[in-house]
């Protein structure tokens, strides 16, 4: 990184925009609605979120807008990662059509993949899609739907200058700062962004932007902003978890933690590392076709561990031991690090507030490896 | 990239009644080149389809060589396997598969062959049965242990017989409860672990079960100094993907789909009989 940046003033942003269009890309991109972050079909930068800034605490999520404050990457994230753009939160896996006779006829759906572009992508979420592409792609059997979205993908990551109370990716070495997996990279700035390619492609779009030389100014100011970025109140009480977890399977926490989770599942739809979904049925009236769908599902449900007629997790206890365990357990072995990139989503989404950085610690914290 | 969700046409051959409760589905790819490149081994899974309702994972119970048809035995129990038992010969079904890892037959050959089974646990090991008893000299002693809750649950009565009668083979069932007529042991089939007559230095014990009654087995097996890493069990978790993607068997670190279903006890020791897990 750093070899080959440059500066594109703030005035001249909607030239990227229109470069990244002009290569037939579907834009999305952060907008302020419906009192969140959301990513969405951006086709000019006005619909960035401008001066907006969120505070995030345990079951809290609060923005506010400053007016004459230019910046638009002034917050830390919403409830969406990348990962509804690429894990599609329900989908048609197959069709068969089924003849008089009873002959069946199966057909795999196409998935929906246009070219899409992603403007304002975190280092949190860019560590989870990594993980997601383990999960889907580096298979035995790579997911079709997951693979072609994932092909047409361009990732304009912006890196976090105003992490939320929430945040701890720096404990988990995920962020604040991209590290891969990005086209471009931006730090903004008031009076712009610094750029960087990390792709070919990215470089291509770079090449079409009227941009100037990074000024020592620049360089001073995002130095410093990376580094505040770094400060974060939260942390994990270490990156390998797995031993100390399951080392305290029995532990009071937690009984604990469970009389106050709800075991509503927020937490996992808007983790952008859960994987689990569920797949079903949709059997149409007309008796000539049916669809076989899939969407997200999570193991705070009574039926994730169901098998004929036994609930292998009856009790919240046991559900969120199963979360937390996995996450920052059995992910180790399953993908060679933890689920957790630390966007401290399932911190400000959870309606009880329940902050899985004190779990961990009261759990383990001084049995960390 | 072809999709790895999608299930093939099979035609029902041949259904057998087993019991009021447990049937056995003989079933054929209806494309000839499909059928022709299907291939398992034992111990593995299929995903059955029904038209309208939905998936569900089954053991293969039929021999590998068997080139005409591929055999499913099923207890009615869900939603899926209800309607399952209401289908006749001659209808269509879909099946994808097979899937996981099966039991180490290859690695059994040369040793004593220690089958301990509960309920309908004994069809995914009746593949191995056909496998040891159609290769008769590449193993030394094949135990087959099943026990069911009922005397009436047990299938295969015949096939039992027959196999009692064979060299080298003992048969040992048991009924938690024993009706009339019941010439077998009455109790947990556990409990007669310490019958056997085996090498527990030189064996491959290979169980499918409940997992309570697969770790009464092993109460009793280790004692007899049989090593952990002889013993291999079969796991259920929920399955609907069958590829390791949906999540739903995780067992620890394991997918049960694809890491298993069979596993070599020390693999999955840690966790075995921890409830939630």
């Amino acid at each position: 990184m750093g070899e080959k940046d440059a500066y594109l003033l703030r005035e001249r942003l909607p030239l990227l925009l229109e470069a990244v269009q002009a290569e037939g890309y579907e834009c999305i991109g952060p907008q302020w609605q419906n009192e969140a972050i959301v990513y969405d079909i951006l086709n000019q930068v006005e619909q960035l979120p401008h001066g907006v800034q969120v505070n995030q605490y345990p079951g809290e999520y609060c923005g506010e807008i400053h007016e004459g404050n230019v910046r638009c990457f002034a917050w830390a994230n919403g409830p969406q990662a990348l990962k509804p753009f690429l894990f599609a939160p329900r989908e048609t896996l197959w069709r068969v059509h089924r003849d008089n006779d009873g002959r069946l006829q199966f057909e795999s759906a196409t998935p929906e993949a246009p070219k899409r572009a992603i403007f304002g992508v975190r280092a949190c979420d860019l560590a989870a899609l990594a993980l997601q592409d383990r999960h889907f792609l580096e298979s035995d059997f790579p997911d079709p739907a997951y693979a072609a979205r994932r092909e047409n993908l361009l990732l304009i990551a912006v890196n976090c200058s105003h992490p939320a109370s929430t945040c701890f990716c720096a404990s988990t070495g995920d962020g604040p700062v991209a590290q891969a997996g990005y086209d471009l990279v931006l730090d903004e700035l008031d009076d712009g962004f610094m750029i960087q390619a990390g792709t070919e492609e990215g470089q291509a779009i770079m090449a079409r932007l009227n941009l100037i030389p990074v000024t020592d100014g620049h360089r001073e100011a995002i130095e410093i902003q990376q580094e505040k970025a770094h400060e974060q109140l939260r942390q994990v009480p270490g990156k390998q978890l797995r031993d100390a977890l399951f080392a305290n399977l029995d532990h009071e926490r937690w009984d604990d933690v469970a009389g106050r989770c709800l075991s509503c599942g927020n937490c996992t739809s808007v983790c952008p590392t859960c994987f689990c979904h569920s797949e079903e049925e949709l059997a149409p009236l007309d008796g000539g076709s049916s669809e076989h769908i899939r969407q997200w599902d999570s193991c705070f449900t009574a039926g994730h561990s169901y098998i004929h007629g036994l609930t292998i997790r009856q009790q919240t206890r046991e559900r969120y031991r199963q979360w937390l365990t996995h996450k920052f357990g059995s992910w180790h072995d399953q993908y060679g690090r933890s689920g957790c990139v630390g966007c401290g989503r399932c911190i400000a989404w959870c309606p009880v507030g329940i902050d899985v950085t004190e779990e961990l610690q009261a759990i383990c914290g001084s049995d960390d490896a | 990239m072809s999709s790895p969700y999608l299930p093939h046409e099979a035609e029902i051959f041949q259904r057998l009644e087993e019991t009021p409760h447990i049937f056995t589905l003989r079933l054929r790819f209806t494309d000839p080149d499909i059928h022709a490149q299907y291939h398992f081994e034992p111990g593995q899974f299929n995903m059955l389809y029904v038209y309208g309702v939905g998936e569900v994972p089954i053991s293969i119970v039929s021999d590998p060589q068997d080139e005409h048809a591929y055999d499913h035995t099923i207890r009615r129990l869900g939603r899926v396997t209800n309607v399952l038992a209401g289908l006749q010969e001659g209808d269509r079904i879909g099946v994808r598969g097979a899937y996981g890892r099966g039991w180490p037959v290859q690695q059994a050959e040369g040793k004593d062959v220690v089958l301990i089974t509960g309920g309908l646990g004994c069809a995914p090991v009746v593949s191995v049965i056909n496998y040891v008893l159609k290769r008769r000299d590449r193993f030394r002693r094949l135990i087959i242990m099943q026990g069911v809750k009922h005397s009436d649950d047990l299938i295969w009565r015949e096939k039992y017989e027959t196999w009692s009668k064979q060299n080298d083979t003992q048969v040992v069932l048991a009924a938690s409860q024993g009706g009339a007529g019941w010439p077998w042991a009455t109790g947990h089939i556990t409990e007669l672990v310490s019958e056997i007559d085996f090498d527990p230095q030189n064996c491959t014990v290979m169980m499918c079960g409940p997992e309570g009654m697969m770790i009464a087995a092993m109460k009793e097996l280790l004692p007899r100094q049989v090593p952990e890493s002889a013993i291999w069990l079969s796991m259920e978790r929920n399955m609907q993907c069958a590829v390791g993607h949906c999540g739903h068997c995780q067992h620890g670190p394991n997918f049960v789909c694809k890491d298993g279903p069979v596993f070599n006890y020390p693999e999955i020791k840690p966790l075995l009989g921890i409830k939630g897990f």
